[in-house]
């Protein structure tokens, strides 16, 4: 039997008590021990973001966490974004904008959008541009997404 | 027909409408193949070759048979006689020994699957897929395509080549060669198999391109009926040719849960993904063209190496096949001859990705044409002026064949298309300038295309009205992130006059849409959306003489609007109508069937060629040799946009993955056939700082197809066929290179080389 540890994590507002083998990632407790599928995996060494969550309100890629290092964190995957049935601004401007085709890459483009525009409301389209190179899309070309980002920016300014 | 068809009465086919896919999406609820879950699954692991080549003498499995919670370690014994993976479309003179077996004796590349672990748990199964020891006897590899005997051989052409180039007053001849890369979707594959020993059904869920052929394979690999076997389209994380293609483990996941009685789910992880998947691309070319005084084109000559890597997949020989048919373009060519000769190496196995054969094709014609203008001392628009087919010279018969079908390029002003693009981006010239003038590196280059789409020979649709009103569509066209749903509905929703948002399609369901032959080659909105068409006008057929008798009124009275058919002041909308065509109702006449739906089939037997022109602005860091791409513009017709903003999506989306190929995607080996860009810190796909920040796109519709009713071409390629090309022209326009570039990708060594 391998080490099993009992941990807590608050995912999007709920509670889960989860026993997790050590080396088990993150990405695999959410996805297949809880059930939150809306966090995807594209690579699984760190460099595509599909499985960008927040921790603590910070992103983090849920493939290179493990399980066990998410005791006691509150997280939040897309799942949490929208209000019941009422998509987010982001996930509004997303669909607006165009920015996804297969939607594959698109929970850890929202995420990281999430936790980028809290920290920094007063973002630019360029330095938008910066943050989401961090990301890979094949089917966009990333121009739609960074419309959307900075759409949602400038609103958020607006109404603030 | 079309005398027979009624108005559109939607307004949809033509509007941005929202994608129905946003929604799910957006929520993290789309259902990808690694989503599904069945009850009591098993997970699969695949020992995959650490050898280029190499004759397999020993596997041992007993320690991973030893593991706790390991279910069944099988190898190629195991399997017993399993034929080959056929190919989709055989041209009929594939050579023989060129199929990729399941768990063959001899390994042939780096990655190919050499036995399968079935353990409880996925981790369980990585781990004993480690213990399984492969004893081999090397063989030699063949990894440069020049030192290997051709498998396959195949000629295009006509005219009197020879003559032409004697009496020419120009030749120009190029060597070039395009790199192996490929589509490498976002989503790995992934497949869950499920077999019910109570009714001997076997359900398949994620392979999401070509169910209906896949199913048919499966069946017949397993020696069951095919009506036994049922695929599920699922989401998928794009495709662009590569993904759902029948591969070994196609037929490994489902063998595995038929023997253990145990759904059996498989994910790839990325490691095993850019071995495993489709490679594609990797030519060579020594191009020719002999030119009269007045740089008119007498005649074009191509010889071509075609990498295959270690086998022939299912799209067998129809990459080289379509280069050589695709290569003259748009082009008034009085002679041409081509040849390609297909080398199998020990890398692995080429199919198609997004504009086969074209993007290749396309690079080399276009960066010919602009060093040709150079030598001869034309401007490099003007060549292509004099050499374009003009729209009198449409429809222009071909004497080449390219898929299988006659090619008839159909519908175009070839030469007005290229003035639009030009007169859009001339202000570009005078930014290159600017940038020269202050230092830099820039440069300006462009290039025209010729695609084709909407290869048949059919496709089926089902379009069904519900008592409730709404409709469904069940359509052979699957979803590869393109918005074909979306598409589909709109084009149902147009002839019905329905709201788009009440049609749900249901696509790539092998029991409930068993004639589809899916997406690929850009013939979903083509094929499936006139399906579509055709079913939703036969069903509104049915409605009106429903109306007809529900009203009291002669049929050729009756209105039709807005999902409903009216007589005076009296109407009955479409779910009425449905909810009559219910079995006892007083509307429905005896012996005729119950319900409110149709199934059609749209077939055509040639294909449509859309066309464009690509411009490109480049910027180069002459200390890093970094290519910043500031302008970019496509300018495509493609007869009838349903959605532009899916279309203009398609066009930016294909933009990013062809800089990618010409300027930094690689699959590169060791000289012992070992890959090299085995992770994405090695193979680099571009980023949002790599593309250029605003693609322009023009959208034309000008020559709609003559060969549909809808008269759209397909537009899920034309983002991506010229832009190796319109970035090779500009980086060498940049350089001030007299020569050819000679290769793609233009890597920064490649250009810092050049700047000396
Ligand atoms: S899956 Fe985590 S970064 Fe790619
Ligand atoms: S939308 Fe397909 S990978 Fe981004």
């Amino acid at each position: 039997m391998k080490d099993q540890h009992l941990i807590n994590v608050t995912v999007n507002g709920a509670e889960h008590e989860v026993l997790v083998e050590s080396r088990r990632t993150l990405a695999d407790v959410l996805r297949h021990d809880l059930g939150y599928t809306g966090t995807h995996l594209g690579c699984e060494h760190g460099i595509c973001g599909a499985c960008t969550i927040l921790v603590d309100g910070t992103p983090a890629r849920a493939c290179l966490m493990f399980g066990v290092q998410a005791d006691g964190a509150e997280v939040r995957t897309v799942e949490g974004l929208a209000d019941g049935d009422r998509l987010s601004d982001l996930q509004e401007a997303f669909s607006r904008r165009h920015g996804l085709q297969c939607g594959f890459c698109t929970p850890g483009f929202l995420m990281l959008a999430e936790a980028y525009l809290a920290e920094n409301p007063a973002a630019d389209k360029e330095e938008i541009r910066d943050v989401v190179s961090s990301n890979l899309c094949r089917c966009t070309g990333y121009q739609g997404i960074v419309e959307a980002i900075t759409d949602v920016a400038a609103a958020r300014r607006e109404a603030s | 027909m079309s005398t027979a068809t009624p108005e559109r009465t939607g307004g949809v086919v033509g509007a941005r409408v929202r994608r129905h896919e946003d929604d799910r999406l957006l929520k993290g609820l789309g259902r990808f193949a690694d989503d599904v879950n069945r009850l009591g699954q098993v997970h699969a692991r695949i020992v995959r070759s650490t050898l280029a080549h190499g004759e397999i003498l020993r596997i041992d499995t007993a320690e991973a048979r030893a593991l706790p919670g390991v279910l069944a370690v099988i190898t190629g014994a195991d399997l017993g006689d399993i034929p080959p993976i056929p190919i989709r479309l055989p041209r009929g003179d594939e050579p023989d020994g060129c199929l990729q077996r399941i768990l063959p004796d001899e390994v042939r590349y780096v990655g190919e699957p050499v036995a399968a672990v079935v353990a409880a748990d996925p981790y369980l199964a990585e781990d004993a897929a480690e213990l399984v020891t492969v004893e081999y006897r090397e063989l030699p590899v063949v990894l440069d395509a020049a030192d290997g005997p051709a498998s396959a051989r195949m000629q295009a052409g006509f005219g009197e080549v020879d003559a032409a180039f004697s009496a020419a007053a120009h030749v120009v001849e190029l060597d070039l060669d395009v790199g192996r890369h490929a589509a490498v979707p976002m989503e790995p594959r992934g497949l869950v198999a499920e077999y019910d020993a109570a009714n001997g059904r076997l359900q398949v869920w994620g392979a999401t391109k070509v169910p209906v052929f896949n199913r048919n394979v499966l069946a017949r690999m397993l020696g069951m009926p095919a009506e036994q076997v049922r695929l599920h389209a699922m989401d998928a994380g794009g495709g662009f040719g590569a993904r759902g293609e029948f591969y070994p483990e196609d037929l490994l996941i489902p063998w595995l849960a038929r023997r253990l009685r145990r759904p059996v789910k498989w994910t790839e992880d990325r490691a095993e993904n850019l071995v495993a998947l489709n490679h594609s691309r990797q030519q060579r070319h020594r191009i020719a063209a002999a030119f009269d005084a007045d740089a008119r084109l007498l005649a074009l000559r191509d010889g071509i190496t075609h990498d295959n890597g270690a086998y022939l997949r299912t799209h067998g020989l129809l990459v080289p096949e379509l280069t050589i048919g695709m290569l003259p373009g748009p082009y008034r060519v009085p002679a041409y001859q081509a040849s390609v000769e297909v080398v199998l190496t020990n890398k692995t196995p080429c199919g198609t990705y997004r504009a086969p054969g074209r993007y290749e094709g396309t690079f080399a014609r276009e960066h010919l044409l602009d060093v040709a203008a150079d030598r001869i001392g034309i401007d490099r628009a003007e060549i292509r002026r004099r050499n374009l087919l003009r729209p009198e010279e449409i429809p222009h018969v071909r004497p080449l064949r390219a898929l299988g079908t006659d090619m008839v390029l159909d519908a175009g002003d070839y030469p007005a298309l290229l003035e639009t693009a030009l007169a859009r981006t001339s202000g570009w010239r005078d930014e290159v300038a600017r940038l020269r003038n202050s230092g830099r590196k820039a440069g300006y280059g462009f290039a025209v295309f010729l695609e084709k789409s909407g290869l048949g020979p059919h496709e089926t649709a089902d379009v069904i009205v519900e008592p409730s009103g709404r409709i469904r569509v069940h359509s052979g066209g699957t979803s590869l992130g393109q918005g074909i749903e979306t598409v589909l509905a709109q084009i149902a929703a147009d002839r019905l006059g329905v709201d788009h948002e009440d049609v749900q399609v249901v696509n790539g369901d092998t029991d409930l849409q068993p004639f589809g032959l899916g997406s690929w080659a850009s013939r979903s909105t083509v094929l499936a959306g006139n399906a579509v068409d055709l079913a939703a006008t036969a069903v509104l057929a049915r409605a009106r003489s429903l109306a007809a008798r529900m009203l009291g009124a002669p049929e050729d009275l009756l209105e039709h609007a807005a999902g409903a058919f009216a007589f005076g002041d009296r109407s009955v909308a479409l779910g009425e109508i449905a909810a009559a065509c219910a079995p006892g109702s007083p509307y429905l006449e005896p012996g005729t069937e119950p319900g409110l739906a149709a199934r059609r089939v749209f077939e055509v037997d040639h294909m449509t060629y859309p066309y464009g022109v690509h411009v490109a602005l480049v910027d180069i860091d002459p200390g890093t040799g970094h290519v910043t791409v500031p302008r970019y513009l496509v300018a495509y017709e493609i007869g009838k946009a349903i959605n532009p903003t899916l279309v203009e999506g398609q066009l930016v989306g294909g933009v990013a993955q062809g800089l990618g190929g010409a300027l930094y995607e690689n699959f590169h080996y060791d000289d012992q056939g070992q890959p090299q860009a085995a992770t994405f810190m090695d193979y680099l796909m571009p980023t949002a700082a790599e593309v250029p920040g605003l693609v322009d796109t023009i959208v034309a519709e000008d020559a709609p197809s003559p060969d549909n009713p809808l008269g759209t071409k397909g537009a899920g390629e034309g983002g991506i066929t010229a832009a190796g090309a319109a970035l090779a022209n500009a980086v060498r326009d940049a350089l001030g290179l007299g020569e050819a570039v000679g290769r793609l990708p233009l890597s920064p060594q490649w250009i810092c080389t050049e700047l000396g």
